[in-house]
């Protein structure tokens, strides 16, 4: 039996029943999965963190970034992170967990006015302490985020980058060695003001050699890219401000 | 005994060169144009949209006598919208570094008119296997179009290949460099990009005059 394809009650009832079909596809795929993706998830976090304090298997060529792998990562968190402060208000408390706070929440909480929790890790390698701040921002098509390491004296110590949509071979770059290895080195402060770091075009400094300029060269071809990371940068400087000064030392 | 017959073989071989997708149909130009800068996106894409193409097509085939013509085209962007989620959240939850790597790619596959335009074009129209070949063949000749403008494009742009210098180092000025050479910033940025596909449409038209249409 032929279906007549063209009549109005068969393109409804197809309509209706490709939509249940799919849905409960996607909705079936998406909860099976969901374990898995959290754990990687969590494990990317600790894998970042580390990163921006310098715990990672890079090479010394300056090539693509190497995580700490996944199946030891949780142990070297636990080495290397001693402290998880959540600062909320004037309070600061101490928080196992505080890696799993969602700042892109938190900053949608204090947009509102709502109470936010801003969390800290405090890592220790080599004697040396790291103070570890999570960004959140906005790239040229969707977010990007990172962890940006600072030491007492608030000279970066390291910085890690990613993104969700980014171009690839153009704003995508945030995430490449060459980029974030620029950051290293560099104050966030301008004299005693908390100025942050700009990503600049043309700064006559592609070798970044003057590290208390406050700026970064930029990606060429990425410029909304580039800009939402020195946004993101400022954004974060300023909502540690607080904390940031009960740390630093003069 | 050959492998294809004559008839099938020539849906793989067509679109590598006499009806390629993008300098003959144009169809995907705007993801040769977004992604190309460096050769690597250009192979993961070109890769990405190999899976998406053969399998899409498959699915649309299997599906073309029941579709009703009135909503076929949001049939087949839900179906390929929903064979891209489910690759992506497998990969999220089992190749997690490789799911970051395309997770880019995502909204540009299910956007890439070359996906709906075979659909459209081929797969309502024909059997599965032959719509299977149709979407390896097509997906071929948009990735080869896209190495070749994204070889130029990080060669001249950036002085590398793959993100491996190839030209010396631009800022030590050793290589090719110490002779006064420079990247070409202008390479990096989109408009570059269709100023290679243009190249590449002369040349091949230039080549075989039958492509020229008629005003």
């Amino acid at each position: 039996m032929a279906i007549d394809t063209e009549k109005n009650s068969y393109t409804v009832i197809f309509a209706a029943v490709m939509v249940v079909v799919v849905g409960s596809l996607l909705a079936i795929v998406a909860s099976v999965l969901r374990p898995n993706i959290q754990e990687n998830e969590r494990y990317e976090k600790q894998q970042n963190i580390l990163y921006a304090m310098g715990v990672h298997e890079n090479g010394d060529d300056k090539g693509s970034v190497h995580f700490i792998p996944t199946d030891r990562v949780e142990g070297e968190f636990k080495k290397y992170i001693k402290k998880q402060l959540v600062i909320e208000g004037s309070e600061t408390t101490t928080d196992e967990n505080a890696y799993l706070i969602n700042i892109k929440k938190q900053l949608a909480a204090k947009k509102k006015g709502q109470p936010y929790k801003l969390p800290v890790f405090i890592g220790e390698k080599e004697g040396k302490k790291f103070y570890i701040l999570p960004m959140y921002g906005k790239g040229l098509w969707d977010a990007i985020w990172g962890f940006v390491a600072v030491d007492e004296t608030m000279t970066v110590q390291g910085v890690v980058f990613d993104h969700k949509g980014e171009t690839p071979g153009l704003g995508a770059n945030i995430k490449m060695r060459y980029f974030m290895d620029d950051f290293s080195g560099e104050t966030i402060l301008k004299g005693d003001r908390y100025a942050g770091i700009s990503v600049i075009k043309g700064n006559n400094d592609p070798l970044n050699k003057t590290k208390d300029d406050n700026e970064i060269d930029a990606l060429a071809g990425a410029t909304i890219t580039g800009n939402g990371v020195t946004a993101m940068i400022k954004e974060t400087v300023n909502l540690y401000k607080p904390y940031l000064e009960t740390i630093r030392v003069k | 005994m050959a492998l294809l017959s004559k008839k099938d073989a020539n849906l793989i071989l067509d679109p590598l060169a006499d009806n390629n997708p993008i300098t003959i149909q144009v169809l995907g130009i705007c993801s040769a144009l977004a992604i190309t800068a460096e050769l690597k996106a250009s192979a993961v894409m070109a890769i990405s949209v190999m899976f998406v193409l053969g399998a899409g097509n498959v699915v649309i085939s299997l599906m073309r006598n029941i579709i009703p013509s009135k909503i076929r085209i949001i049939v087949q962007l839900i179906v390929v919208a929903a064979l891209v989620i489910i690759v992506d959240q497998v990969l999220k939850a089992y190749q997690y570094e490789l799911s970051k790597t395309l997770a880019v790619f995502v909204g540009l596959i299910i956007t890439n008119c070359i996906i709906m335009g075979r659909f459209e074009a081929f797969a309502l129209a024909n059997g599965p296997w032959r719509s299977f070949l149709d979407g390896i063949g097509n997906s071929l000749g948009y990735g080869i179009i896209l190495i070749i403008v994204g070889f130029f494009r990080e060669l001249l742009g950036s002085g590398t290949l793959f993100g491996i210098p190839v030209l010396g180092d631009p800022i030590e000025k050793t290589g090719l460099y110490a002779t006064g050479y420079e990247n070409n910033g202008f390479m990096i940025i989109p408009p570059a990009a269709l100023i290679v596909v243009g190249i590449i449409i002369w040349v091949q038209r230039s080549r075989n005059p039958a492509l020229i249409e008629e005003n």
